[in-house]
């Protein structure tokens, strides 16, 4: 082991800085971060934004890293391992958890949620080791163990990630001979068929079509002056009709709108009254004297 | 070659899967599993030694004719075929983990992983590299997965026990180191 367990307390940063807990704090405030973000960035050979000018604090916002995608929170972590070169049991967790913290504002990951879980899970596990021991230390568990057993278990796997990397790239260089339908897929004879079978269906297919039916559609004017001159001459000589008493059972659908267009605007004019004394009873028609006066 | 051998190297060229050694048995039902056993080794030794495009690779439980690597660029580029695409990191780590646990449930792999895998598993299934293969017993009885006769193939296993043991590979897990 590199260094005894607890040792962290002896580290620069003794304290948890509420601080670390705020990601998205603007850049320009905190710029011995800025200083690292850039030195980190530069050591995985990542271009950063203007070269001449690396002091420089950087926006957030324009600031690009074109890194690897990460496959999730465990693998940022394991890879910060590595970079810091630190032994994986005993991990220096403040340094770690700052480091971790600096990365994922650096890089802006867009799940972060899973991201930030793991960032708290480290600030957590630092803040229990600062935590002072009460009485003997048999009883002491090292608050680190379980992060450590996935961190394993995570590296382990991507192990056989590797391995399956591997053999899978072996097995798509080498083709099969032929390629796999999918299933259901089914593949159709080819279509036998003649010339003269071809025409026979075409001969019928126009034999059974029938002539097209032409109609033709003649614009109808409708006689509304007729109209009301004939209720005119009807009202002259009574005061009270019905719709049926004006319009003949078997009258053309032109003479029926004529008749109700006359109808209408006669009520508009004041020469009739119309009521209707239920729904769908008969339209009494009323001659209007006052109307007339007016 | 002996005509067993011819026989078999028809079957195998007609098919475009791995042929389980039990087929490659019914085809020739008079001979002995030896005897295709060692017919299968004479028409390996007849593409490797003789210089063949193609060579007989044993995959996924089965055999298949496969061109030889050297020349898949010069398909490829040709248009004759093309080389299935590369699974993401992300869906290697899913792959991985439910190979080596499976039947395994999908909260057992995002605990793993450390993130979200629902729609990962979803595309993996879709590419029938793995299949749902059970429920847990535990609350909601949840979907347990399982890896396909397909991951074998596609990954070049003859099965699943060609992988490393948990404890043959290099980070073996060790016991945590004892407190102070």
């Amino acid at each position: 082991m590199s260094e005894p367990i607890g040792s962290q307390t002896a580290e620069g940063d003794s304290a948890v800085s509420v601080e670390e807990l705020v990601v998205a704090v603007p850049a320009a405030e905190r710029p011995e971060y800025e200083a690292t973000a850039v030195v980190a960035a530069e050591n995985e050979a990542v271009a950063v934004a203007p070269a001449e000018t690396p002091a420089e604090p950087v926006a957030p916002v324009g600031f690009l890293v074109d890194l690897p995608a990460f496959a999730g929170p465990l693998d940022l972590l394991l890879s910060l391992i590595r970079d810091e070169k630190v032994d994986i049991y005993d991990i220096p967790i403040a340094r770690i958890a700052k480091q971790f913290l600096l990365r994922i504002r650096v890089l802006q990951l867009n799940d972060a949620a899973e991201y930030l879980e793991l960032a708290a899970r480290l600030l957590r596990i630092k803040a229990q080791m600062l935590l002072p021991r009460h009485g003997e230390t048999e009883t002491w568990e090292d608050p680190r163990a379980e992060l450590v057993r996935r961190l394993l278990e995570y590296q382990q796997m991507r192990e056989v990630v590797d391995i399956l990397e591997r053999r899978g790239d072996e097995r798509r260089s080498r083709f099969a001979r032929a390629y796999l339908p999918e299933s259901g897929e089914m593949v159709m004879a080819p279509l036998a068929l003649s010339l003269g079978e071809l025409l026979t269906a075409v001969d019928r297919i126009l034999r059974a079509t029938k002539e097209p039916t032409v109609h033709t559609v003649v614009a109808r004017t409708l006689d509304v002056a007729g109209a009301i001159a004939m209720v005119r001459r009807v009202i002259a000589e009574r005061r009270n009709m019905r719709w049926g008493e004006l319009v003949a059972r078997d009258a053309e659908p032109w003479q029926i709108l004529s008749m109700l267009l006359a109808l209408l605007e006669m009520a508009k004019l004041g020469e009739l009254r119309l009521a209707q004394p239920r729904p769908f009873a008969s339209v009494e028609i009323q001659h209007d004297s006052t109307g007339e006066a007016a | 070659m002996i005509p067993l051998a011819k026989l078999l190297e028809a079957a195998l060229f007609a098919s475009p899967r791995p042929i389980p050694v039990d087929e490659l048995s019914a085809l020739a039902p008079e001979a002995s599993p030896a005897e295709i056993s060692s017919a299968l080794d004479t028409l390996r030794e007849h593409y490797d030694v003789d210089g063949h495009g193609v060579e007989l690779a044993e995959i996924g439980g089965g055999w298949q004719i496969l061109t030889r690597a050297e020349y898949t660029e010069a398909i490829e580029r040709a248009q004759l075929a093309s080389r299935p695409q590369r699974l993401s990191a992300a869906a290697l780590e899913t792959l991985a983990i439910i190979a080596y646990r499976q039947p395994i449930g999908r909260t057992e792999v995002e605990e793993i992983r450390g993130v979200a895998v629902g729609s990962i598993l979803k595309s993996l299934q879709e590419r029938a590299l793995i299949d749902v293969v059970g429920r847990a017993e535990g609350l909601g009885r949840p979907l347990l997965y399982g890896t396909t006769p397909l991951f074998l193939e596609q990954f070049a296993l003859r099965h699943l026990e060609e992988l490393p043991r948990a404890d043959e590979l290099a980070i073996a897990l060790r016991p945590a180191p004892q407190p102070l």
